[in-house]
C-alpha cells in the first residue's frame, strides 16, 4: 500500500473507533443489562439521574478546555524557550511545569476551591498544569531536534526568524509535539474523573458517588466510559501525530 | 567582485580572522584553505553576514553588505555547505525553490528554473524533482545542495566545504561537474577547503590562511612554485611537480585520433591497427567496451585473445579529469594509455603517460626556484616510481 493509502487506512480505523464508542455510551439499556449481569444484587446497577453519554459529553468539555489551555499555553511556552528571547527562562520554565506535573491534582483542586469556587474552574486549573509538562518538554525537544545545519541553511538563504520556526522547525517538530500533546492528553482523560470531587461533574461522578454509597457498579460504569475514552483518543491522537508528520520524514 | 578590506572578527580576546584583506574578481574561484582554526570559514561566513565583522570593510561589487538587511542580502548570495542541509520534509523541487519563493516568484517561472537547474548539475529532472533528500545519495543531495544555491540565479556563491562530506570517487565527480557548471555560470565563488588538491583543482586564486592571518593569495601556479613563506611550503607539501598536474585536464592532453570499432573482434587485424597501439572496441552508441592490444596482436596472437573487456565506469578517464587523477588511474591499473569517455561512456580519445610526463618536463623550467631540500625525480622516472 502507499504512503498516502497508509495515512487514510489508519485515519478511517481511527475515525470508525470514535463512531464505535459514540454508539456504545448512548445504548443506555445495554449498559444496564450487562452491569446488572455483573452485580446481580445491585438494585439499581446503573447512575441514575444522567445518562452515560451526557457524563461522556460533560468529561469531553472538562479534557477539552484543559488540554486546548494546555496546548494554548504549553506549546508557545516551548517555542519561546528555545527562542535567544527565552532561552534565559528555559530551566525557571522546565521547573515549573515539572512541578506542575508533581503536584498532586487533587491538592490544586482543594487550593482553587476558596479562590474559583466550586465547578468547572478549578478542574480546568489544576488539570491544566498536570498536563503541562509533556507538552511544554516534548516541544523544546522537538524544537531542538532539528538539525542545526538546516536552520544554519536556511539563515544562509535569507529566511529570517520566523519564517524559518513556522516552515522549518515547526513542521519538522511537529511529530514529536503532537506525541506530547497525545500523552498529556490520554492522562487528562483520566486525571479529569478526580475533577468531579469539586462538583466539575463528568465520567468521575458514578465513581465517586459510587465509593460514596458502596455502589461498585457506578465505579465500574464510569472507570469503563473513561478508559474505553482514552483508548479513543489516543488513537485518534496517534492519527494526528501521522497526519502532521511530513512525507519526506516517512520511514 | 568581492572585496575584504582589513576586516577582522573577534571573540574576546582570540582574534579569529586578523586584518584580512583580498579580491575575488567576478567570475573567478577564490579558495579559502588553512589548517584547522585559521578563520577560513569564519571569513567566508562574514561575507554573508552569518557572523558580522568586529571591523573592517567587505563589499561585493562595490556594495558594502552592512548596507543591506542581513536576509536581502543573502537572497543575493548562493550559500552551499558540507553537510548540504537540504529541507527532509521538501521535495527537491521545493528545496530549490526556497530563494524563489522568498522572492516570490511566479509559480511558473519557479517550476522552470528547477527543471533547468537539475539539468545543469545533471539530475534528470523527471526522476528527481519530486524526490525527497533521504531517496538521494551523498553525491546526489550535493547536486541539488549545489543547485538550490543556484536558484535565484545570485552571482555570488560561497561554498563551504561543499565536497567534503563524500567519497573520494563521489568527491571527483562532483569536482569536475562544478567545474563544469563554473564554466558555464561563471559565478564569484569563494570555497572553503582543507583539501590542497581540491583548492588546486578548482581555485583561479588560493588564500592560505594560518591562526586569521592570511599567508599568501596567489594563483595554484604561484604558490607551488614561489611560496611566499616556510608554512606556505609545507601546507603545499613536497609533491608539488605532482601536484601540479592537478592543474591539467585530460582535455588538454588528451588525443582524439583512435581507432575504434563497433564490430567485435572478428574483423580486427594488424592493418585495422593503422599504426595506433590500440583498437578500441566500442557498442553501436560508442561506449567503450574494450580494446584490442596491437603489439600482442603483432606477435600473431588472434583479436578475441588479444582483447580486453572493461567496465568504461572503471577503466577509463573524462575529460575534465586531472592529469594527476589519470596518472593515479594508470598506476593503478597498470597502464600506460588510459581510454577518455564522455558522462555516458561514450569513447572519445586516449591518453598517454607519455603526454603526462611531456606535460611535467614542459612545467619543469619554471620550477627551478624552488626551497631548499626539494627533491624533484627527473620527468621520466616521475611517473611510476615516487608517486603514492
Amino acid at each position: 500500500m502507499s504512503a498516502t493509502g497508509r495515512r487514510y487506512a489508519s485515519a478511517a480505523g481511527a475515525l470508525a473507533l470514535v463512531v464505535a464508542f459514540a454508539w456504545l455510551v448512548a445504548q443506555q439499556p445495554l449498559w444496564e443489562r450487562a452491569l446488572s449481569a455483573i452485580f446481580p444484587g445491585s438494585a439499581n446497577p446503573v447512575y441514575p439521574g444522567v445518562t452515560l453519554a451526557d457524563l461522556v459529553v460533560r468529561h469531553l468539555a472538562i479534557v477539552g478546555f484543559s488540554s486546548g489551555l494546555t496546548m494554548l499555553v504549553g506549546i508557545p511556552l516551548g517555542v519561546w524557550v528555545t527562542r535567544p528571547s527565552g532561552a534565559d527562562f528555559r530551566e525557571v520554565v522546565a521547573a515549573a511545569v515539572d512541578f506542575g506535573q508533581t503536584f498532586p491534582p487533587i491538592a490544586v483542586l482543594a487550593l482553587m476551591v476558596p479562590i474559583l469556587g466550586f465547578g468547572l474552574g478549578p478542574a480546568i486549573v489544576a488539570l491544566f498544569l498536570y498536563g503541562l509538562f509533556p507538552v511544554v518538554s516534548n516541544t523544546v525537544a522537538g524544537i531542538e531536534g532539528v538539525p542545526r545545519t538546516l536552520v544554519d541553511a536556511a539563515r544562509g538563504m535569507g529566511m529570517g526568524r520566523a519564517r524559518i520556526l513556522l516552515t522549518l522547525e515547526v513542521p519538522l517538530a511537529a511529530r514529536v509535539i503532537m506525541a506530547g500533546v497525545r500523552t498529556s492528553v490520554v492522562i487528562n482523560i483520566g486525571t479529569a474523573t478526580v475533577a468531579a470531587a469539586v462538583g466539575a461533574g463528568g465520567l468521575g461522578d458514578p465513581i465517586i458517588r459510587g465509593i460514596n454509597v458502596q455502589n461498585f457498579a457506578y465505579v465500574l460504569q464510569g472507570a469503563t466510559a473513561a478508559a474505553l475514552l482514552a483508548v479513543v483518543a489516543d488513537s485518534l491522537l496517534a492519527v494526528t501525530e501521522r497526519l502532521l508528520t511530513p512525507r519526506g520524514l516517512e520511514a | 567582485m568581492i572585496r575584504l578590506t582589513e576586516v577582522t572578527k573577534r571573540y574576546g580576546e582570540t582574534l579569529a580572522v586578523d586584518r584580512i584583506s583580498l579580491e575575488v574578481p567576478t567570475g573567478e574561484v577564490s579558495v579559502l584553505i588553512g589548517p584547522s582554526g585559521c578563520g577560513k570559514t569564519t571569513t567566508l561566513r562574514m561575507i554573508n553576514r552569518l557572523i558580522e565583522p568586529t571591523s573592517g570593510l567587505i563589499e561585493i561589487d562595490g556594495e558594502d553588505v552592512m548596507s543591506v538587511s542581513p536576509e536581502e542580502l543573502r537572497r543575493r548570495i548562493g550559500y552551499v555547505i558540507q553537510s548540504v542541509g537540504l529541507f527532509p520534509h521538501l521535495t527537491v523541487a521545493e528545496n530549490i525553490a526556497t530563494v524563489p519563493r522568498l522572492l516570490g516568484w511566479k509559480r511558473e517561472r519557479i517550476a522552470s528554473r528547477v527543471r533547468e537547474l537539475l539539468a545543469v548539475v545533471g539530475l534528470e529532472p523527471a526522476e528527481y524533482a519530486e524526490k525527497y533528500p533521504r531517496q538521494l545519495s551523498g553525491g546526489q543531495a550535493q547536486r541539488v545542495g549545489v543547485a538550490r544555491a543556484l536558484a535565484a540565479d545570485p552571482p555570488v556563491l560561497l561554498m563551504d566545504e561543499p565536497f567534503g562530506a563524500v567519497d573520494p570517487l563521489t568527491r571527483e565527480r562532483l569536482q569536475a561537474a562544478f567545474e563544469r557548471i563554473q564554466r558555464e555560470v561563471r559565478k564569484t565563488v569563494v570555497l572553503v577547503t582543507h583539501d590542497v588538491d581540491e583548492a588546486i583543482r578548482l581555485g583561479d586564486r588560493i588564500a592560505l590562511m594560518r591562526t586569521g592571518r592570511l599567508e599568501q593569495y596567489d594563483a595554484p601556479e604561484a604558490l607551488l612554485d614561489h611560496p611566499a613563506s616556510k608554512f606556505v611550503h609545507d601546507f603545499v607539501g613536497a609533491d608539488r611537480a605532482l601536484k601540479r598536474l592537478g592543474r591539467v585536464r585530460v582535455a588538454d592532453v588528451m588525443r582524439t585520433d583512435v581507432v575504434m570499432t563497433a564490430d567485435g573482434t572478428r574483423k580486427i587485424d594488424v592493418a585495422a591497427c593503422s599504426g595506433g597501439r590500440f583498437v578500441y572496441l566500442v557498442d553501436d552508441d560508442g561506449v567503450l567496451e574494450g580494446w584490442v592490444d596491437c603489439r600482442v596482436l603483432a606477435a600473431g596472437t588472434p583479436a578475441e585473445e588479444a582483447g580486453t573487456r572493461v567496465d568504461w565506469r572503471e577503466a577509463a578517464a573524462t575529460p575534465d579529469t586531472t592529469l594527476k587523477d589519470a596518472l593515479s588511474q594508470m598506476l593503478g591499473l597498470g597502464f600506460r594509455d588510459l581510454a577518455v569517455v564522455d558522462d555516458r561512456g561514450r569513447l572519445l580519445g586516449e591518453v598517454s603517460l607519455r603526454a603526462i610526463e611531456q606535460t611535467m618536463s614542459g612545467s619543469d623550467a619554471h620550477v627551478s626556484n624552488l626551497a631548499e631540500g626539494e627533491v624533484l625525480g627527473a620527468p621520466a622516472d616521475t611517473g611510476e616510481g615516487e608517486v603514492e
